[in-house]
């Protein structure tokens, strides 16, 4: 059950490379066993945070004072595209990540966020670049404030940007709902469309092989 | 009121509440499981106290963690407990598993064509990004996560927006030497790794109604690289030929039903899509990437970009990091690039017809000196098909090695990767950063170019090979 997310005052770290994928964010092979929850938030980035003798890569932004703090990233377009891995966003969070702030994510990865509790904010690459260059400005000092109740980000310089986001998840993420538990709640509904289902579509629900 | 798309139809006949405005819960007629997630979200159900909702609706195979090594010598430790999980779990819940050695086990976007799980119409999901494979055959699928993979084993349901709807219309006819696999990887090219996030992509024109379904597959598989997490092709002749007599497939009078509906389902002429693109393909020359997205693509023939030529800052700063990564020189040909490696496989292009074309190009020939190439059929079915026709003979004779099948070298999480540094050949989706191995370095592209470059030992066109 993701945890409720409402208000975040928090240092935020600009990533501002297109396309980085979620390969990118967590490698696959940290991802392979049932017991991998609690372990990845030291992989996330990994090819980026880390040199190929395994020390820290002193360039990169989550390596560097006061950015290792970051709670917030700001990510540049297409952030989070290819695997559906829900790893990418555990690893994350594993991390200290609550919210990220970009121009684009992929669908899957996007829908990811909104299951544990993160919130991804989608606005125009203006209001991206201009928080990049706020926070830059600042050397990471100036905190970015978010507030998912007024649908509102306020920049380092003081400015305030609304954003959109869908109602529902909007809802989900302010009460923490359990998605599962409430689906579960319609029960008879689903049972009923199947009901209906299995005389208009019977191929779909007869899937014994007979022969 | 408009006519109505592929998408809007299946849509529509699956909705079983209205949720919100563009939200609604949806029924998902199959559910695809493997190694990797599998297990895992069958065991996070049951510390839930819930059951798996439709076991009948639910198919599992191991195919992720699985070496593809002769007797599936060198599957890690974790990899065999993953396997043994799976077992376990789909039997508790009496889950069909189809397991390593029986016909019907592979990679999870092979089989469920290749056994008519996957059916025009219906709506497929799998804890993986290349589900929208199945569209090819005029399916709604696409890849959900963890969570949500919960979701549906629990409730056979899950909370869906209604994507965007783009037309991708392939007009003209396909030159030889081109495939399915340059086609889609042109219109990457053309819209960007994100043309197509929010969309729905329906694949249609001339050249996608002439395509077999094992191309269109290979179509709808890459829709996730353009951002979309669907793509599909409205379901012709042609589908319903491949699906009559695949074991699960509808019978007799049963089948005459399905396909009665089946007609119904493409897009009314008058239907309208949120974006339309054409792509004229008898411009298109076998495709291959330089860089670390699918997006950078060229033709064979091409020039891998040369920063210096962008003003843009972030797009030259872009192409220089793909560039230091792969290795490359930018304004170099890409043809006649030097590659180690090069694997043939993946749910891309692992299918019978990919592997008789780089048969094709291999027949007689011997893989250069100092390159291994690795060939991965999709699933027991295809190995056992490929071996009847003797196909795995042609590669082995050529130098190639002939493999069990599983997802392998294409996502490097088995063990089987390609070393740092060294360059792959790859008929897989992804040439990411670390991708097939930390620092690997991979051009994506057919399997007869594939094979090609491996006879060359370098990145080749396979037009210059003489058949
Ligand atoms: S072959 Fe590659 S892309 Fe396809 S399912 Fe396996 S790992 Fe994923």
């Amino acid at each position: 059950m993701p945890k409720p997310f409402d208000k975040l005052t928090a240092t935020a770290a600009p990533i501002m490379r297109g396309n980085i994928d979620t390969d990118v964010i967590i490698r696959i092979e940290r991802l392979v066993g049932n017991g991998i929850r609690g372990t990845l938030g030291k992989w996330a980035f990994g090819s980026l945070r880390y040199l190929p003798d395994g020390s820290e890569n002193p360039e990169f932004i989550l390596n560097r004072e006061p950015y290792r703090e970051a709670e917030i990233l700001v990510t540049g377009p297409n952030f989070g595209c290819g695997s559906s891995r829900e790893g990418a966003v555990w690893s994350l969070q594993e991390r200290g990540i609550r919210a990220i702030i970009g121009s684009g994510f992929g669908d899957i990865f996007f829908a990811n966020c909104f299951q544990n509790g993160i919130l991804p904010v989608l606005v125009d690459k203006a209001v991206v670049d201009q928080l990049a260059a706020d926070i830059e400005a600042t050397q990471g000092a100036g905190k970015v404030s978010i507030d998912l109740e007024a649908q509102t980000i306020v920049s380092p310089s003081g400015a305030r940007h609304a954003f959109e986001i869908d109602p529902r998840r909007r809802e989900g993420l302010l009460k923490g709902l359990d998605e599962v538990a409430l689906t579960l709640q319609r029960d008879n509904e689903i049972h009923a469309f199947q009901a209906s289902d299995r005389t208009a579509r019977p191929w779909i629900h007869s899937t014994r092989i007979s022969a | 009121m408009p006519g109505r798309s592929l998408l809007q139809k299946i849509w529509d006949q699956h909705v079983i509440a209205r949720l919100s405005e563009d939200t609604d819960l949806l029924h998902i007629d199959r559910h695809l499981l493997h190694d990797l997630g599998g297990s895992r979200g069958l065991l996070d159900l049951k510390s839930r106290g819930l059951k798996v909702h439709n076991p009948e609706l639910t198919f599992a195979t191991p195919d992720h963690a699985l070496s593809t090594a002769p007797g599936r010598a060198g599957t890690s430790k974790i990899g065999m407990e993953l396997l043994a999980a799976l077992r376990v779990e789909t039997a508790a819940s009496g889950i069909t598993l189809f397991d390593v050695d029986q016909p019907g086990q592979g990679i999870v976007h092979v089989i469920g064509p290749e056994l008519g799980l996957s059916l025009p119409g219906a709506t497929i999901v799998c804890g993986d990004s290349h589900t929208c494979t199945h569209g090819g055959l005029g399916a709604l699928a696409f890849g959900i996560g963890s969570s949500e993979l919960t979701h549906v084993l629990a409730t056979q349901a899950l909370i869906q927006k209604r994507p965007k709807t783009m037309r991708a219309r392939f007009e003209g006819k396909l030159p030889l030497g081109v495939t399915a696999k340059d086609m889609i990887l042109a219109l990457i090219g053309h819209v960007g790794a994100a043309g197509g996030t929010g969309y729905a992509v329906e694949y249609a024109g001339s050249a996608i109604s002439a395509l077999p379904i094992e191309g269109r597959l290979t179509i709808c598989n890459l829709s996730i690289e353009l951002g979309a997490k669907m793509g599909m092709v409205a379901p012709d002749e042609k589908t319903f030929e491949f699906l009559r007599g695949r074991p699960y497939a509808p019978q007799g009078e049963m089948w005459d039903l399905a396909v009665k509906a089946w007609r119904e389902l493409p897009s009314d002429p008058d239907a309208v899509f949120d974006r339309e693109v054409v792509i004229d393909v008898e411009k298109i020359i076998p495709q291959v990437t330089w860089g670390i997205s699918p997006e950078h693509v060229v033709g064979v023939d091409g020039i891998i970009p040369d920063p210096k030529a962008v003003d843009d800052p972030a797009r030259r700063a872009a192409i220089e990091t793909a560039l230091e990564y792969m290795g490359l020189q930018g304004g170099a040909p890409i043809a006649g690039t030097p590659v180690d490696w090069v694997f043939i496989g993946s749910c891309t292009n692992s299918r019978l017809s990919d592997l008789r074309a780089a048969a094709e190009v291999a027949r007689g020939r011997k893989v250069a000196a100092g390159v291994r190439a690795w060939v991965v059929p999709g699933s027991e079915n295809v190995k056992r098909e490929a071996v009847a026709e003797g196909l795995d003979k042609i590669f082995i004779d050529a130098g190639f090695e002939w493999r069990e099948p599983g997802c392998s070298m294409c996502l490097a999480a088995n063990g089987e990767v390609v070393a740092p540094g060294q360059r792959s050949v790859s008929t897989s989706n992804r040439n990411f950063v670390g991708r097939q191995g930390p620092r690997a370095r991979t051009h994506l592209a057919s399997p007869a170019s594939a094979a090609a470059s491996a006879i060359a030992g370098a990145i080749a066109d396979v037009r210059m090979m003489g058949r």
